[in-house]
């Protein structure tokens, strides 16, 4: 790897590679680095390009990391990854793509994520996307990602869209059995032209199915970005999905929710608010010495940590 | 020193301040009191630049502040406890005292100050200033903030409202500190007998208008017998 590509690398995590127990690193459309360890298992699919993740029963904290790094200007991919966690298992995913274009041909990653959580799994995934370089190529990231929750198991959702992604269109689709947890939060700050929509599909099948879905995201200058969320309770069950905005210079955002209660005992609650920075927020802070411009990206930033 | 000269605030044809002049010297403790709507939260934010005068001039330590920006006067050491709390998405206790003190701030530091306050500091300190901390949680934090500043000028508006029984005889006992320690102007707008009870001097203030002023003794004796309007304002016709 050159220096570009180990600087994308550390931009979208936080950890060191080899900290990690198995990881799979993808760079410009290959698999260049990989490691496995007894209880999990990376495997390169054979009819198309991606892998499969294999983690045994029992496995006790797991930590998987799959960074994907595009630096070639140009570059179009999808990519499937399918993770499968065995019973009682207890894994972190890190995941995280970072887009370095300098040209003027649009760069674009599709990555297919999808989840089999046996019964008693535990997963916590962490996404973190980046973009960057000088030229006028687009910088691309349409992510899907679908997950399937057996009886007892629990899935923490942590996506982060730090900056200088062009246009994303993120696409979560899941299905939850009885006693599941589903906790969603999403991150996303926009600027100059980008357009960010993210979609969430959350079917509650079984009983004490719950689901929490949190959106936090500005929106500066001339982006655009949309939220669009539907759960359906199909049992007795709880749901919470919060979408909370902040909108600057010509920002603009779209909050579309969606919930549907097929049962009696479902409880399916939707708060959206989307507005600028409250005036009395920037004033308190310039009281204590701040800027308003300060004030403004202290605001921003405890917003979105 | 504080002074404040021919200051006038208007609003939708309502005089709230009618030509206000006051002079604070270092040192001393006043307590601003006066009925409800008399405009004692107006003059706070006039003289933290919060809201700009009609006319007249404020003059601090010799600088003439009329026109300059709030920070560039939390800059020069005025410090200012809102009467009612600002709430926040995302930023923690922490963050604000650490933005507060704009230096390298412990975990351990910011306990400190955080005790002074009679907040139980581990509890408090990783918790974000939103709704779900209580009314006088937040007034306190508030308070902490501010004592954080270290100002020159220190401006609390009624920092008794929310504070429960017990905890109040503590807070008196904080601005009785802070009076020894900072070596500066303090100024509290209040309601309450046992703030007024440590002033050194009382500012009566009565629809935009300083009625009376006067040492601790003398103003205790005449402000409970003065006819004031329990609805507002200044006393009924
Ligand atoms: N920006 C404004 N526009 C219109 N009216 C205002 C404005 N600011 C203050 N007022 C009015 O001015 C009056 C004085 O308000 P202020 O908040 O200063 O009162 P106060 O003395 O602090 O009262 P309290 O004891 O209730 O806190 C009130 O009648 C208020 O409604
Ligand atoms: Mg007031």
């Amino acid at each position: 790897m050159n220096n570009i590509e180990k600087e994308l690398v550390k931009k979208v995590m936080d950890n060191e590679l080899t900290n990690a127990d198995a990881y799979n690193l993808r760079v410009n459309g290959e698999s260049v680095e990989r490691k496995n360890n007894p209880y999990i298992d990376i495997i390169s699919k054979k009819d198309k390009s991606g892998i499969d993740v294999h983690v045994k029963d029992n496995t006790l904290f797991g930590i998987i990391h799959i960074p994907v790094i595009l630096t070639e200007s140009g570059l179009t991919e999808t990519v499937y990854n399918d993770f499968y966690i065995g019973k009682n298992a207890n894994v972190i995913i890190l995941a995280g793509c970072g887009i370095h274009n300098d040209e003027h041909k649009d760069s674009e990653h599709d990555g297919v994520h999808r989840f089999f959580l046996s019964e008693g799994a535990k997963v916590k995934y962490v996404e973190k996307h980046y973009g960057e370089g000088n030229g006028d190529g687009k910088k691309i990231l349409n992510p899907i990602t679908e997950v399937e929750m057996q009886k007892g198991s629990s899935m923490t959702i942590d996506t982060l869209q730090i900056k200088g992604v062009d246009n994303t269109f993120r696409k979560t689709k899941a299905i939850l059995a009885s006693n599941t947890t589903l906790v969603i939060n999403e991150k996303i700050l926009t600027s100059n032209n980008q357009e960010a929509k993210t979609e969430f599909e959350v079917i509650l099948n079984g009983e004490n199915a719950s689901t929490h879905v949190t959106s936090r995201s500005v929106a500066t200058e001339n982006s655009y970005q949309e939220f669009k969320s539907n759960v359906i309770g199909n049992n007795k069950c709880y749901a919470h999905v919060e979408c909370d905005a902040i909108i600057k210079d010509e920002g603009v955002v779209k909050a579309i929710p969606e919930i549907c209660a097929n049962n009696i005992d479902a409880n399916l609650i939707h708060e959206a608010a989307i507005g600028k920075i409250a005036g009395e927020q920037l004033t308190k802070l310039m009281t204590l010495g701040l800027t308003e411009k300060e004030a403004e990206e202290a605001i921003i930033n405890g917003f979105l940590k | 020193m504080l002074e404040l000269q021919n200051i006038s605030f208007e609003r939708n044809n309502k005089k709230i301040l009618n030509n206000i002049n006051l002079r604070l010297d270092e040192n001393k403790f006043y307590v601003i009191t006066g009925p409800n709507g008399s405009g004692k939260s107006t003059l706070a934010k006039i003289i933290m630049g919060i809201e700009k005068p009609d006319t007249g001039r404020i003059i601090f330590n010799g600088t003439d502040i009329t026109n300059i920006t709030i920070d560039e006067r939390a800059k020069l050491g005025i410090g200012f406890a809102f009467q009612q709390p600002v709430r926040f998405k995302g930023i923690t206790v922490y963050d604000l005292l650490k933005i507060a003190t704009k230096e390298e701030l412990t975990k351990q530091q910011a306990c400190l100050i955080l005790s002074k306050v009679g907040l139980c500091a581990n509890e408090y300190i990783d918790r974000e200033v939103n709704g779900s901390l209580s009314g006088g949680e937040l007034k306190r934090i508030e308070i902490a903030t501010v004592l954080a500043c270290h100002p020159k000028l220190t401006i609390f508006d009624e920092p008794e409202a929310g504070i429960d029984l017990w905890s109040f005889q503590n807070l008196t006992q904080v601005f009785k500190q802070i009076q020894k320690e900072y070596k500066g102007i303090n100024l509290v707008i209040s309601h309450q007998e046992r703030i007024l009870n440590i002033a050194d001097e009382i500012i009566l203030i009565e629809q935009g208008n300083i009625t009376k002023r006067g040492n601790k003794n003398m103003m205790l004796d005449t402000i409970f017998t003065h006819e004031v309007c329990s609805k507002g304002g200044v006393a009924c016709e």
